[in-house]
């Protein structure tokens, strides 16, 4: 994992050939394969560039990460075209395939997640733009036979000594022949014209607004059929046998196909494959899990939780400070498992040949279908084409691509014909990649003032890395896992955190900002929990024990901010308490709880309001955030993330759990895993974004809002009720039992 | 034998046996892809048309029970006031659901031309979003009231 301030790695860039006569351009890094390949693409649009211009004068800007809501496929253009130097309204925007050239150098992969897209881009995609217009100066600096200083670029359009003007299509052939430039000064952020416009609108909001195709589950393609598909009930099950006579006789009904995963039905339309679908009658092989249920998972969990686990932060001495300090306070959370259950469900359009194989899907993650089409079909990688979609949504479900891989095994199996396979709903929240079950035990030394002097945190969950990436799972650590809680922001002498990998038999995935959602939520639930104990305001309690220090005393790993933050933790915090009015008083059954975190490099600091019935049903009536993520390259888009994982976080901490009965999950649908609905969300909004530092970097605004609003709840219930909530989701059950 | 239905505004005559959700008609047999599949249960408003002008789940509605009926999808809403307060407060974030959504806003906005907040709910609460444009949907809404 690469920090972002860690700006050594310089970036090259190198032309590739014309499309159309036109120009396209690309960055490599330095000993990367595509140079090579770059340099032997002669006359063929090379895929992997940032930026084409058509000698119609046509600019289209690639776009390398996925499209899922977070507004990609505006904020990354918007970075091309401030130094490129065009018009936002008549750019063209392309979904890139899989290369080299676009591999995020956050994650080390072409790969949307981490909330690192707009961090990644932030400096190599002004660059990508700025390496273009200087390209195209260039070319025009030769035509007119001028020294490229007199020339300036403006709308597209190249403008020499005495109002000469050529637009970049026609001197884009010329261009894609000038020497890359070494050197590319940047415009200061004080020239932005595109970058931080709060009036630029979405480019993808028309289509969507009209219904237009554009997800997975509306690709077509010519001679396509339909899938639907049964798969195990059983976690990890696997067919036995099974008699499709009924199913293969019903209308429409053109193969029944046996793949790894399950069985299932080819036909003229989808309802036709899906009603042949449930005709199919299947005996099931229950795998190595059988029979487990939540009591054997927890009981696995806090068996697993009496290992000593692997350090990952240490300071001072907890084993001789615990015992010396004037009150100690302990607790357990018990988090649940989660379901992504994006909007659209998994879905992939796949067409498998003796030679090739095209995969049309909605995918967080294009790089890796090759490779896997490739093991799955007999094919080499490059015999792969990969195409993404938009996506009805990801939220991390969309990093696995066991989907991609299931059409491509039922294309074949049905003869090699293009094949559209889409999951039901109960498909979907079944064989999904959940968010891990967790315990997170956490022990603090007050000293008499109420100080904390020592804090142990002791976690056990599963990991998801052990699984998906398990290279970069070292001594026992999974950088995943520890995320949100090694970036400890309050200054302690005394600290030892530990955490013990626990494989609970259920599949762990990525699922929005990961563990923070498991680390940050414990530690700011328990942060109040020793407030209280202190007998101090949660604010001050939090403002007098933030480190100031700015030595970099640990070393963290995964995707947080990588230095001490102490100065934004407490900005933010100041100001929410003043945004939150948080010293006025509110009647009875109303409470108010606050939550501050790091992640991604963005510090939010947050108060809900909520009102608390007699039976313990919640009402989210305010939520204040206070958002310290640098600067803002689609402002608009900044506050529509925020109010995004608010409301993911407010699904998960109020309504979310995942259970296994019989080795099955137990949720199928909507009516039994509730989400945050209209008239559930919280009534009032108020996210006030902190104006960035000098030379500042972005910070990720995808995931970190979604776990900072769960421990604010949760406080703001302790609040108007006393009551501490430590096994979630906060259900009246829940709430009443704490 | 076909099954004749006005899909915005035109006469048309489909082949999927009668108890096709009219949901699967409009997307694989009509090639209208707008309407969205999101439970198939009636439980989360992807899929929501008007018919006759009423919001319906096109997931839990046969094609042979709409026979000789009137069926709106997003596709026909002709750029309406609903869908112009969409674009202008950029409500869409994936998008999926946004179709649903717009559906249900315009059969409220139809039989109630100044909605309350509690009126939204009570209108839209069917109607799912994962991504969290609620208060967009809501200020849309005001907004295309006004309009």
């Amino acid at each position: 994992m690469e920090n972002i301030q860690n700006q050594s790695r310089r970036d090259f860039v190198k032309a590739s050939a014309a499309v159309g006569g036109g120009l396209t351009l690309g960055f490599y890094l330095p000993g990367s394969v595509s140079v090579a390949q770059a340099d032997g693409g002669g006359g063929s649009a090379m895929p992997n560039a940032w930026v084409k211009i058509g000698s119609d004068n046509q600019v289209t800007i690639l776009v390398a990460r996925s499209e899922m809501g977070q507004g990609v496929a505006t904020s990354m253009p918007m970075l091309v075209a401030e130094e490129l130097e065009v018009d936002m309204s008549k750019i063209k925007v392309e979904f890139a395939p899989p290369a080299e050239v676009y591999i995020n150098s956050l994650l080390g992969g072409q790969l949307t997640g981490g909330s690192t897209s707009v961090r990644d881009a932030w400096e190599k995609l002004r660059k990508a733009g700025a390496s273009a217009r200087m390209m195209l100066v260039a070319a025009a600096a030769k035509e007119w036979g001028v020294d490229a200083s007199a020339i300036k670029a403006e709308n597209a359009t190249l403008i020499g000594p005495g109002g000469k003007r050529m637009s970049y299509g026609m001197a884009a052939p010329s261009a894609a022949t000038m020497e890359v430039p070494k050197d590319v000064p940047l415009k200061p952020v004080s020239a932005f014209k595109v970058v931080g416009n709060a009036k630029q609108k979405r480019l993808d909001t028309p289509a969507k607004v009209r219904g237009e195709p554009m997800f997975g589950i509306d690709t077509k393609v010519p001679g396509m059929l339909y899938a639907a598909v049964a798969m195990s009930p059983y976690i990890g099950g696997k067919v036995k046998s099974y008699d499709d006579s009924r199913a293969k006789n019903m209308p429409g009904v053109k193969s029944v196909v046996q793949y790894s995963r399950g069985v299932a039905v080819v036909a003229d339309s989808y309802w036709q494959a899906k009603k042949a679908v449930d005709l199919l009658e299947i005996d099931w092989d229950e795998g190595p899990n059988a029979g487990l249920n939540m009591q054997k998972i927890w009981a696995g969990l806090r068996e697993a939780s009496q290992k000593d686990g692997a350090v990952f932060r240490e300071a001072g001495n907890v084993e001789e400070a615990m015992p010396k300090a004037a009150k100690t306070v302990t607790s357990t959370y018990q988090l649940p498992f989660l379901s992504h259950s994006p909007m659209e469900m998994q879905n992939t359009t796949a067409h498998v040949t003796a030679d090739k194989a095209l995969i049309i899907t909605p995918t967080q993650f294009q790089q890796l279908i090759p490779h896997v089409v490739a093991g799955a079909t007999g094919l080499k990688p490059e015999q792969v084409e990969v195409r993404t979609t938009f996506l009805g949504g990801g939220f991390g479900r969309r990093v696995e691509v066991d989907y991609s891989i299931d059409a491509a095994e039922i294309s074949k199996l049905a003869g090699g014909v293009p094949v559209k396979m889409l999951w039901s709903r109960e498909t979907d929240m079944t064989h999904d990649s959940y968010r891990p079950a967790g315990l997170y035990t956490l022990t603090a030394g007050l000293d008499a003032g109420g100080k904390m002097t020592a804090v142990r945190f002791h976690s056990t969950s599963p990991s998801i890395s052990a699984r998906l990436f398990p290279s970069i799972v070292k001594d026992g650590i999974d950088p995943f896992a520890v995320e949100g809680i090694d970036n400890f922001p309050y200054a302690v002498p005394n600290l030892k955190f530990t955490y013990v990998m626990h494989d609970a038999g259920v599949t762990p995935g990525y699922w929005r900002a990961v563990s923070h959602n498991l680390n940050a939520v414990a530690l700011e639930c328990f942060i109040d929990e020793c407030a209280s104990a202190a007998g101090k305001d949660p604010i001050e309690y939090r403002l007098g024990q933030i480190d100031m220090d700015k030595a970099n005393k640990h070393k963290w790993s995964g995707l947080s901010a990588g230095v001490p933050v102490g100065d934004r933790m407490k900005a933010a915090l100041e100001l929410v308490r003043e945004k939150a009015g948080w010293n006025s008083a509110l009647a009875k059954g109303r409470g108010r709880g606050v939550a501050v975190m790091e992640g991604y490099n963005t510090v939010i600091a947050m108060v809900a309001e909520v009102t608390v019935s007699a039976s313990y049903d919640v009402s989210i009536d305010r939520i204040v955030a206070v958002v310290d993520a640098g600067p803002l390259i689609h402002p608009d888009q900044a506050l529509a993330q925020m109010q995004s994982t608010i409301n993911f976080g407010q699904s998960a901490g109020m309504y979310g759990e995942i259970t296994v009965k019989n080795n099955s999950i137990e949720q199928t649908n909507f009516d039994m895993y509730r989400v945050v609905r209209m008239n559930e969300a919280p009534k009032s909004m108020e996210i006030h974004f902190v104006k960035a530092a000098a030379g500042q970097p972005p910070g990720g605004l995808g995931e970190p809002g979604t776990a900072v609003v769960v421990p604010a709840i949760a406080n703001a219930i302790f609040s108007a009720t006393g009551k501490r909530v430590k096994r979630l989701p906060m259900t009246p059950e829940n709430i009443r039992s704490a | 034998m076909a099954i004749s239905l006005t899909v915005n505004g035109k006469a048309v005559a489909v082949n999927s046996s009668p108890d096709t959700p009219l949901l699967w008609v409009l997307r694989d047999e009509l090639g209208m892809v707008g309407t969205k599949f999101g439970c198939g249960k009636a439980l989360c408003g992807a899929c929501t048309v008007h018919l006759n002008g009423m919001a319906v789940r096109s997931c839990q509605t046969p094609i042979g029970s709409v026979a000789g009926q009137k069926i709106t999808t997003v596709e026909g809403l002709g750029m309406n006031a609903v869908q112009k307060a969409w674009i202008a407060l950029d409500v869409p974030q994936c998008g999926y659901c946004q179709p649903g959504q717009m559906m249900s806003a315009t059969a409220l906005l139809a039989v109630n031309k100044n909605p309350t907040d509690a009126d939204i709910d009570a209108a839209m609460s069917g109607n799912i979003c994962r991504c969290g444009t609620y208060p967009r949907i809501r200020a849309a809404i005001h907004a295309a009231a006004k309009a």
